[in-house]
């Protein structure tokens, strides 16, 4: 598998990454939660333009917008298609399929797309938002201070963490050594369900070894672990005021109802300089921590 | 005060019907370097474990007597605690790394032990240079090889700077370079900052130099505690599966006393004027270098597996095989020899047709069974007779335990077993590759193995086996081929190929300089022999004269 595309925190020399991960993590929540808390598809869009932009700035642009291609794009495809064969909202009737059992009468309305689409753009915005923390947000160090935080859980998750490549390689490894077998292994739904069996069957001897290393790195007697003591870097700064200024600016357009959107009965979208303006905003105060690149080497 | 201390301990795994280890005493002092030796079986890793705290509070089972890790008591303290005070590397690099950076991974013990941001950095910093792995803090865990796997493990277990480092097979699944490298940096911790080591090692060659002392295990009981050269006087007396090359080769000559390493040896034989000129270090560069010249093999016989002109190259990443021309002829035993990634196991895969090369062909006479790094990953039935035929478990000596689970087994039994599946088939092998079979095993295994392995190949189906283990490779193979970054840099008769180098070599080989192409005890000995006589013909002329 070629490293480079796949879906993980690796460091990179980029301001994002040179935060620490509680705030890279809250950074990416932040632009998550100002997609739930807007409707309006021009808000949405600049959220989009904005989890897109930050991705590449933070160097890890490819990898999301390849998962994006592989799981988001199926799923807002599915978003769409639902809410179109369920919702009865709509008065803009584009096509009657007639009468669909459980269903009842189905008729398409253009409402119902509008709103899918919506919705599905709402869910990408999450969806990448979410990756942008898996590829900027330390693991380790979210770990560390989740675990002041609750430190079974915390060894439960480092654990897991730790298991599941471990088994993946072992099923990797299981796999190969069946293709060396004479008649070449059991091959389809059978061989796999044969390496799955002996890797779950091998899953308790390892996790039992590395859980035997973490209770020699002192898990069982972890104590109450200090502060960070760490200063805050200018990134640390930056990160946190961009994250906080897109929630306020969600909030402003959410509390003053700035760029009313509504989807059923018919389509109402108010376009004004407010709204457009709202988004650029975000856009420019969610990328603006990304022109400072000093101290991003480490 | 003892860093370490077993008193009569007895130890029964849960279920197990008689004691792993038994009436175990033994007391390690701060900075002493202690090897703990024996064969399969004797109890090493339970008295490790016992001294880790591992036993009896993690595996459970049923403990007897005491054990004290600086001063706390084993069956009061769990491993974490304990591990404040000893550290431990055990085989498995895959299993012993948690986080997803090196960074991480070094800091986790201390922070889990409540130290200071501040402390925790340095501490990172300075273990991570100590240990040569500065350039690897920031690299995820997921990219590195085994061997760096392993440092990092053994960083990991050092960053809390213990009074105690307990190792079970540090090196196994290191080169010999990388291997060296690991003892000569346990040693320099262990000189520079006064901690014990307790290291369990199967290669005893590689180790006794840098030894205080050796502790020697057999049916779970200590038979043997005294200096590297104690041990070596007992073990060619009463155990001679222990006795490195060296000392074999020394016993065989009639020399005494037998030597730690190949450093005491040279000496030794320095002294007794048996190290002639051209052994004394004085070799021109022109003799290696004519040995490890490129040899390709032609022959009118049909080859039981040619590579030609291979190529691996990855997508994106790097080229991991070079034009690589191999011919094996049928009956042939070669071993590939080279550094960790150096290609040894992307050629084996080739061989057996589970990668295709970028470019260049792979062709073969019949089947090549391909036998990978841990037996294990074979096994998918709860009895051996499941796993394989009959036949093929009656040939791998295995016909009378169709009953019992793989997971049972004894290592060189598992790893037969595995062989007797991938040989199973209608169609006999033309074949048979082995990937580090000997990784774990001791001498008395490898040497089954090798036996084994000559009776296939006299049948006539070829061998062609990668490994680490010179020793292994001089005792079983008659071809050795050299790979480095994807190129083969030498093939020739094994003789030449580890009679000339320097970590390539066995033993034997690096204490005569190759002198005569010794690479195994009982050459060298012959070799040694010859120039006594000699010594002693001339000193017979000069007295005539």
């Amino acid at each position: 598998m070629n490293g480079a595309t796949r879906i993980g925190y690796v460091r990179r020399p980029s301001p994002l990454h040179a935060a620490r991960a509680t705030v890279a993590a809250t950074y990416g929540c932040a632009l998550a939660v100002a997609a739930l808390m807007t409707q309006n598809p021009i808000l949405l869009g600049g959220l989009l333009a904005t989890v897109l932009a930050a991705s590449f700035a933070a160097g890890v642009g490819r990898e999301i917008t390849r998962a994006a291609r592989v799981a988001a794009l199926p799923m807002v495809v599915l978003t769409v298609l639902v809410n179109v064969l369920v919702s009865r909202e709509g008065l803009t009737v584009f096509a009657r399929l007639g009468d669909w059992g459980v269903l009842g009468q189905v008729n398409l309305t253009v409402e119902a797309v509008v709103y899918g689409l919506v919705l599905a753009l709402r869910l990408l915005v999450v969806t990448l938002s979410c990756l942008l923390v898996v590829c900027a947000a330390d693991p380790d160090e979210l770990l560390f201070s989740f675990r002041r935080i609750s430190p079974h859980s915390a060894l439960t998750a480092a654990l897991t963490t730790r298991l599941i490549p471990v088994l993946g390689a072992d099923a990797r490894r299981l796999a190969e050594a069946q293709r060396c077998r004479p008649d070449g292994g059991a091959r389809g739904a059978r061989g796999r369900l044969a390496v799955m069996r002996a890797t779950v069957a091998g899953a308790l001897d390892r996790s039992l070894d590395v859980a035997a290393v973490l209770e020699m790195r002192g898990y069982g007697a972890a104590r109450a672990a200090r502060g960070s003591g760490r200063e805050l870097s200018r990134h640390d700064v930056a990160f946190a005021v961009a994250g906080a200024a897109v929630v306020l600016i969600a909030l402003y357009a959410s509390v003053t109802g700035a760029g009313s959107f509504t989807a059923y009965p018919l389509v109402h979208l108010e376009v004004s300089w407010e709204v457009i303006s709202l988004a650029g905003a975000m856009l420019v105060v969610s990328l603006l921590p990304f022109l400072d690149r000093r101290g991003v080497q480490r | 005060m003892s860093v370490l201390e077993l008193d009569r301990v007895t130890y029964t795994y849960p279920g197990a019907s008689s004691a792993a280890i038994s009436d175990v005493s033994l007391a390690i002092e701060p900075g002493e370097f202690c090897v703990l030796a024996g064969l399969s079986g004797s109890g090493k890793s339970t008295v490790l474990r016992a001294a880790a705290g591992l036993v009896p509070h993690f595996h459970g089972g049923r403990f007897a007597g005491t054990a004290l890790v600086g001063g706390l008591d084993t069956r009061e303290h769990g491993a974490a605690e304990i591990g404040r005070i000893a550290g431990t590397v055990l085989q498995d690099p895959e299993t012993q790394v948690i986080m997803t950076t090196v960074r991480a991974e070094l800091a986790l013990s201390l922070e889990n032990r409540g130290h200071g941001a501040a402390f925790v950095a340095r501490a990172v910093e300075e273990t991570a240079l100590s240990l040569g792995i500065a350039h690897l803090l920031d690299r995820p865990t997921s990219e590195l090889s085994g061997g760096e796997l392993q440092r990092v493990a053994l960083a990991s277990a050092l960053a809390s700077r213990p009074a105690l480092v307990l190792l079970d097979e540090p090196t196994s699944q290191l080169d010999p370079v990388a291997g060296d490298e690991l003892i000569w940096q346990l040693r320099r911790l262990n000189q520079e900052g006064d901690t014990a080591v307790l290291l369990i090692e199967h290669r005893l060659e590689r180790c006794l130099a840098a030894a205080d002392r050796v502790i020697a295990l057999a049916g779970g009981r200590v038979v043997c505690d005294r200096d590297p050269g104690g041990f070596l006087e007992w073990a060619a007396e009463l155990e001679p599966a222990l006795a490195t090359p060296g000392a074999r080769m020394f016993a065989r000559a009639g020399l005494r006393p037998p030597p730690t390493g190949v450093k005491q040896a040279r000496a030794a034989l320095r002294r007794a004027g048996l190290l002639d000129g051209a052994a004394s270090g004085q070799l021109t560069t022109e003799a290696p270098l004519r040995r490890s010249r490129l040899r390709r093999r032609r022959t009118g016989q049909t080859p039981a597996l040619q590579l030609s002109g291979v190529w691996h190259e990855l997508t994106r990443g790097p080229t991991i095989l070079r034009a690589v021309d191999l011919q094996v002829a049928p009956g042939e035993r070669v071993v590939l020899m080279g550094r960790n990634g150096a290609g040894k196991s992307t050629l084996l895969r080739h061989a057996a047709r589970l990668l295709q090369p970028t470019r260049g062909r792979v062709r073969s006479a019949g089947r090549v069974a391909l036998l990978l790094q841990n037996p294990g990953d074979y096994f998918l039935h709860e009895r051996v007779d499941q796993e394989a035929p009959t036949a093929a478990l009656e040939t791998a000596g295995l016909g009378d335990l169709g009953a019992r689970n793989p997971r049972d087994l004894s290592g060189g039994q598992r790893q037969r077993l595995a062989l007797a599946i991938v040989l199973g088939g209608d169609e006999p092998a033309a074949v048979i590759a082995l990937d580090e079979p000997t990784r774990g095993m001791d001498t008395a295994s490898k040497r089954s193995l090798a036996r084994w392995l000559r009776g296939r190949a006299a049948e006539g189906t070829a061998v062609l086996l990668a490994t680490h283990d010179a020793e292994f490779a001089a005792e079983f193979a008659e071809r050795a081929v050299l790979l480095a970054d994807g190129r083969v840099i030498a093939d020739g008769p094994v003789a030449e190929v580890l009679a000339g180098g320097r970590y390539f070599a066995t033993e034997t080989a690096r204490i005569l300089d190759g002198a005569g192409g010794a690479i195994l005890p009982e050459q060298g000995a012959d070799v040694i022999l010859s120039r006594v006589a000699a010594a002693a013909a001339r000193a017979e002329g000069g007295v005539r004269s």
